[in-house]
């Protein structure tokens, strides 16, 4: 890659992170990227920084880059609390029939899985429960409601 | 439990083959057919028995206006108001004066008479072409008294053959989810009613999440999905014992359950490291046997009702289809290719339909489709619903529609509707509390 794409990827990496900072502000502190939530209401913390839960986009089940950040931070937490195990919980938005959502949320969660798997974290400490669109955190109806819904949340089970 | 076969049936009179009414029900009925429903006429001291029987005071009142209320609900039909009525209900049962009956412009009537005969209820009901001036049908039945709405049911499914020509769905039952509780932590219950909202009975109490409960369509089993000891479960409930079991031994999450027509067996997904695939178990031998075999979710199958075929929804193609396969699983084909995503197939009992719940831009649709994908017919349109499941005779769909609620997370509910196969008719069903995923059972008689 030369130098000047990099500058220029560089650039528009800038120009985009103006744009979402003044989103945030008129929407108080919230805000999506593409449809994925990026902001913090309803997130919660297993350890100092490190976040219990990562969000997809309407209908997929892609890992986004901070997703991954999240879960190589839980993954390191985990190495060092080697007794924790914990269940990935997979959660779907409520726009979308009540059995493909089970299904889908079954995915969130297993992509957040392999992915601590990846990192060294043994599938035996990991279990998963999809729980559809059952168990939404932000009641609303709204794109913003939705898509903190979509979520795959890291809770410690013992 | 409350269900009792103890219906003795029999004809008082072979039924006459005349032209007579008939009420065309392949089209939405914007003129219903007037029918004067005469109170099923009683003697005092049956009326005194029932009375202390039931706690009813006039029992064959009490009857009566089941028949109307489901005739009204079906859309076909327009019960007249029975201060117009000129004769009295017990001279009406022997021989109805029709000129009186055709002066308030009833095209059919129905009369009968019930009576407390050896602690059971023996009704009889005749229904008469009033122009015709001819009875089409005249049946006698015996029952234990506590089953007098079902009574009130048969007859309507009776009735309602006679002038349509396809047997009724008035004697049936609904299966669903009844909810409460706020959206975050919403609290799920297994409820069952009569097919119009009455005898509503709990099965579950609430302390663990239960979805998309299903009946079998030859016996009282029901399958559901149950979050019990937070191990998301297909399980199977015979709701006459209140027994229940888990369905098969699968090492993780089995959802989407959905019998055979013959209620042998049981069809469902098993999700496995983020793959969802579909199964049947066999509920005499419990053999489990894979269906699909598929990287995408494969999920809500459901078998034509000569088990050959089966629907399902899948994202194969990238979004959610509908697919149709053989039983076996082979033969795999999509049949949805209007706009949007399909998801829910259930196919039609009477085989030759299989309706969806589709979502397009923002919007949620029901609607129909033949069995090869053509003839695609969107029935309604809102905000959100889903989910339909048959009449037993394959002409009404009931569903579940959730509202929006606002910022505040306020005004949300979720409740059961029905409408016509022709789009017509949509009613709100009463229930309770909130509502849910629900199921239609077959008729209880035949």
């Amino acid at each position: 890659m030369n130098l000047s794409r990099i500058l220029k990827n560089g650039f528009l990496v800038v120009l985009a992170s103006v744009f979402l900072t003044a989103c945030a502000t008129q929407k108080v502190g919230t805000k999506t990227q593409g449809d994925v939530y990026t902001g913090s209401d309803s997130v919660e913390y297993l350890a100092s920084g490190v976040k219990d839960r990562v969000f997809f986009a309407t209908n997929e089940t892609v890992l986004t880059t901070a997703s991954r950040e999240t879960l190589r931070k839980q993954a390191g937490w985990l190495r060092k609390n080697s007794k924790i195990n914990v269940v990935l919980e997979g959660h779907a938005d409520e726009r979308g029939t009540r059995e493909y959502n089970l299904a889908i949320g079954e995915r969130r969660a297993n992509a957040a899985k392999d992915y601590l798997m990846t990192y060294g974290i043994s599938s035996n400490r990991i279990s998963v429960l999809s729980y559809g669109k059952e168990r939404p955190v932000d009641s609303g109806s709204s794109p913003l409601a939705w898509s903190k819904n979509r979520r795959s949340v890291t809770v410690k089970a013992n | 439990m409350l269900l009792r076969y103890f219906f003795l049936l029999f004809f008082l009179l072979p039924i006459k083959s005349f032209a007579l009414i008939e009420v065309d029900i392949t089209r939405g009925n914007l003129s219903p057919l007037p029918v004067a429903v005469s109170p099923l006429s009683i003697d005092e001291q049956s009326r005194k028995s029932f009375k202390k029987v039931l706690k009813k005071d006039n029992i064959g009142s009490e009857i009566s206006a089941i028949v109307e209320n489901n005739l009204k609900q079906s859309g076909l039909f327009n019960p007249l108001n029975k201060d117009a009525f000129l004769q009295k209900p017990d001279i009406a049962n022997l021989k109805p004066r029709f000129e009186d009956w055709n002066l308030i412009k009833a095209q059919a009537l129905i009369t009968g008479k019930v009576t407390f005969v050896d602690e059971k209820l023996r009704v009889e009901f005749r229904l008469w072409d009033v122009l015709a001036g001819k009875e089409m049908i005249a049946l006698a039945f015996t029952t234990v008294p506590s089953n007098w709405r079902r009574v009130g049911h048969i007859i309507t499914d009776k009735v309602y053959e006679r002038l349509t020509g396809e047997k009724g769905y008035f004697d049936t039952r609904i299966i669903y989810v009844a909810e409460e509780g706020p959206k975050t932590k919403r609290i799920k219950k297994l409820a069952i009613m009569d097919q119009d909202g009455f005898n509503n009975q709990l099965l579950t109490l609430g302390n663990e999440l239960v979805l998309t409960p299903r009946f079998n369509p030859t016996n009282q089993m029901v399958t559901y999905l149950s979050y019990f000891r937070n191990l998301p479960r297909v399980y199977l409930l015979d709701i006459e014992t209140g027994m229940q079991e888990v369905v098969g031994d699968f090492p993780g999450m089995t959802f989407a359950p959905r019998f055979s027509p013959d209620g042998k067996k049981i069809i469902m997904s098993f999700a496995e490291d983020g793959n969802s695939d579909i199964y049947t178990m066999d509920l005499e031998n419990r053999i489990v046997e894979r269906i699909t075999n598929h990287p995408s979710i494969d999920t809500s199958p459901s078998y034509s009702p000569d088990g050959k075929y089966i629907c399902f929804n899948s994202d194969r193609s990238g979004y959610q289809q509908i697919y149709v396969m053989n039983s076996n699983g082979k033969n795999v084909k999509r049949i949805s290719f209007g706009n949007g995503l399909y998801g829910t197939p259930v196919w039609s009992p009477r085989g030759d339909l299989i309706a969806f719940t589709k979502l397009h831009k923002g919007k949620f649709y029901i609607g129909v489709m033949r069995a090869d994908g053509t003839g695609e017919r969107l029935l309604t349109e809102n905000y959100y619903q889903e989910a339909p499941s048959w009449s037993p005779n394959g002409r009404v769909l009931i569903f579940y529609r959730e509202t929006k609620t606002n910022s505040k997370g306020e005004g949300f509910s979720t409740k059961l509707w029905s409408i016509d196969l022709t789009g017509y008719n949509e009613k709100m069903v009463e229930t309770k509390t909130d509502a849910s995923d629900p199921s239609w059972s077959s008729l209880l008689t035949n």
